[in-house]
């Protein structure tokens, strides 16, 4: 269980999130949505301590990470599979030296187990058998699901995954999503997912946080966001004129 | 770590063999030429030559000019690939792995670049002499004898000693400060180039100050 108590944080004079509280719950998918230039991925960042918040507070099973120094955020960060928007991986290295190295960093095990564990990660993305491939030869869709296997790789207690199915083919979308649902389930994980794919959200979203100009706008289930009145997040829901003419439709004959 | 290193050496030390090997050779050359040039008064002796061309190549040509030039090859190297990694956030990355990234990219870089710039250094030197020597066997100068006589004559172990000190400073220099530009870079690919060109700027003008301070300390 991750909970975020009060955080603010601005970039010089430009405040981008405010006053953010949640939590984001053990065992299950929290899924983090809202437009474009919204704050979440700045937010993801902020729990991590890639950014130093402001004010507030980020608790990790009851440990408060905010005031840990270096060394214990360490520790905490050796838990946290991370997948970056732009999937960060290390260009230098080819697929199975990526996804193998927190293993090679922080773990004693033979060169052959984790050949082991790479490979049975890669299998999971549908990627078996790319291991000698430099990032630069692969697609963007194949570097996010190597993405996906390097932070899934060290068995992490917290997963934090930035639109970890933009740039995807929908079946590929579909099946990213329903491994991350796999995986939190699983080694009961607490998985937060930065989207702004609808399917996923009807898809695996349980706890559903949507972030409007910085702020916690709303929180709820997949169930009640097709539901909910609330115009900011029907206007996000409903984006084209198609889907707001089929809401329109669907009203009408309810009433 | 080692692994690192060991790597490292390859593409700072010895990707760089070859530029310095090229440019020593040719300002070897250029050295004894212009002594020879100048030596118009027969009161000095011919071996003068051989000696101009050692002194100047190990107290300054081979430390400083190389340094400067691997300032440029190496410094610029070092802030792009490390910029890159910071604008495509693979040293957030790392630093979500609880890698501390900073050691983990720059110590290796500093290690391997002073071990490898006295080799290079000293391969500059022996080939700064060569140079000179085909310079003036190729014009007909003045002989082979003369010109080894010139070179050992004088000769002071401690100005290898003092070239390698330099060496070992501007190493750590141009790591540190190209490491740095590139650790800090903000924005984009454009900002990655800047700070390389920053890099070298810096690194050059640390390098020519410290120079400065080097030879008042180590000679006075
Ligand atoms: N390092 C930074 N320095 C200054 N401003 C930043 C920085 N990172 C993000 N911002 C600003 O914060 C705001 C939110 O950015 P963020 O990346 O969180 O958006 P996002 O919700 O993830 O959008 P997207 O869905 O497009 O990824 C943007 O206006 C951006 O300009
Ligand atoms: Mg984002």
């Amino acid at each position: 269980m991750i909970e975020v108590q009060n955080i603010d944080k601005s970039f010089a004079d430009l405040q981008i999130l405010h006053d953010i509280s949640t939590v984001f719950e053990k065992g299950k998918v929290n899924l983090i949505i809202g437009q474009s230039g919204q704050g979440k991925s700045v937010l993801a960042k902020c729990m991590v301590g890639l950014h130093e918040v402001d004010t507030g507070h980020v608790i990790y099973d009851g440990k408060d990470f905010t005031s840990m120094n270096r060394n214990e955020r360490s520790l905490i960060r050796q838990q946290i599979g991370m997948l970056f928007q732009g999937s960060a991986l290390f260009d230098s290295m080819n697929v199975e030296e990526n996804v193998g190295f927190p293993l090679t960093m922080f773990t004693n095990k033979s060169s052959a187990e984790i050949k082991k564990r790479v490979d049975f990660c890669l299998e999971r993305v549908n990627l078996t058998g790319k291991n000698k491939l430099l990032p630069s030869e692969c697609s963007g869709g194949m570097q996010k699901r190597i993405g996906i296997a390097r932070a899934i790789s060290m068995n992490p207690k917290y997963l934090f995954c930035d639109e970890p199915n933009s740039g995807l083919d929908p079946k590929t979308a579909i099946l990213i999503d329903g491994l991350i649902q796999d995986i939190t389930k699983e080694y009961n994980m607490t998985t937060v997912v930065i989207t702004h794919d609808m399917n996923s959200v009807i898809e695996i979203g349980e706890n559903v946080i949507f972030i409007y100009e910085g702020k916690k706008w709303w929180q709820g289930d997949k169930k009640s966001i097709i539901t909910t009145e609330n115009p900011e997040i029907t206007d996000f829901v409903y984006a084209s004129e198609f889907m707001k003419e089929i809401r329109q439709n669907i009203r009408n004959t309810r009433t | 770590m080692w692994r690192r290193v060991i790597s490292e050496l390859e593409i700072i030390g010895v990707s760089s063999l070859f530029i310095v090997g090229l440019m020593s050779l040719f300002m070897g050359g250029v050295i004894a030429l212009n002594t020879a040039y100048q030596l118009t008064t027969p009161l000095l002796p011919d071996y003068t030559v051989g000696y101009i061309t050692q002194q100047s190549t190990f107290l300054e040509f081979s430390p400083t000019v190389m340094s400067l030039i691997l300032a440029g090859k190496v410094g610029s190297n070092i802030a792009s690939e490390i910029g890159t990694m910071r604008v495509t956030e693979q040293i957030d990355a790392l630093e979500i792995m609880g890698v501390n990234s900073l050691n983990y990219l720059v110590l290796p870089k500093i290690i391997a670049a002073m071990l490898f710039f006295p080799i290079l250094i000293i391969c500059s030197m022996a080939l700064s002499l060569i140079g000179g020597w085909l310079a003036l066997q190729v014009s007909g100068l003045i002989n082979t004898e003369v010109y080894v006589m010139g070179i050992r004559s004088f000769f002071d172990p401690f100005h290898i000693t003092y070239a390698l000190i330099k060496a070992v400073c501007f190493a750590f220099l141009i790591v540190s400060v190209s490491s740095y530009y590139g650790y800090y870079v903000r924005g984009g690919s454009l900002d990655v180039g800047k700070a390389s060109t920053q890099a070298i700027v810096t690194s050059s003008v640390v390098i020519l100050m410290s120079n400065f301070i080097l030879t008042k300390l180590l000679l006075f």
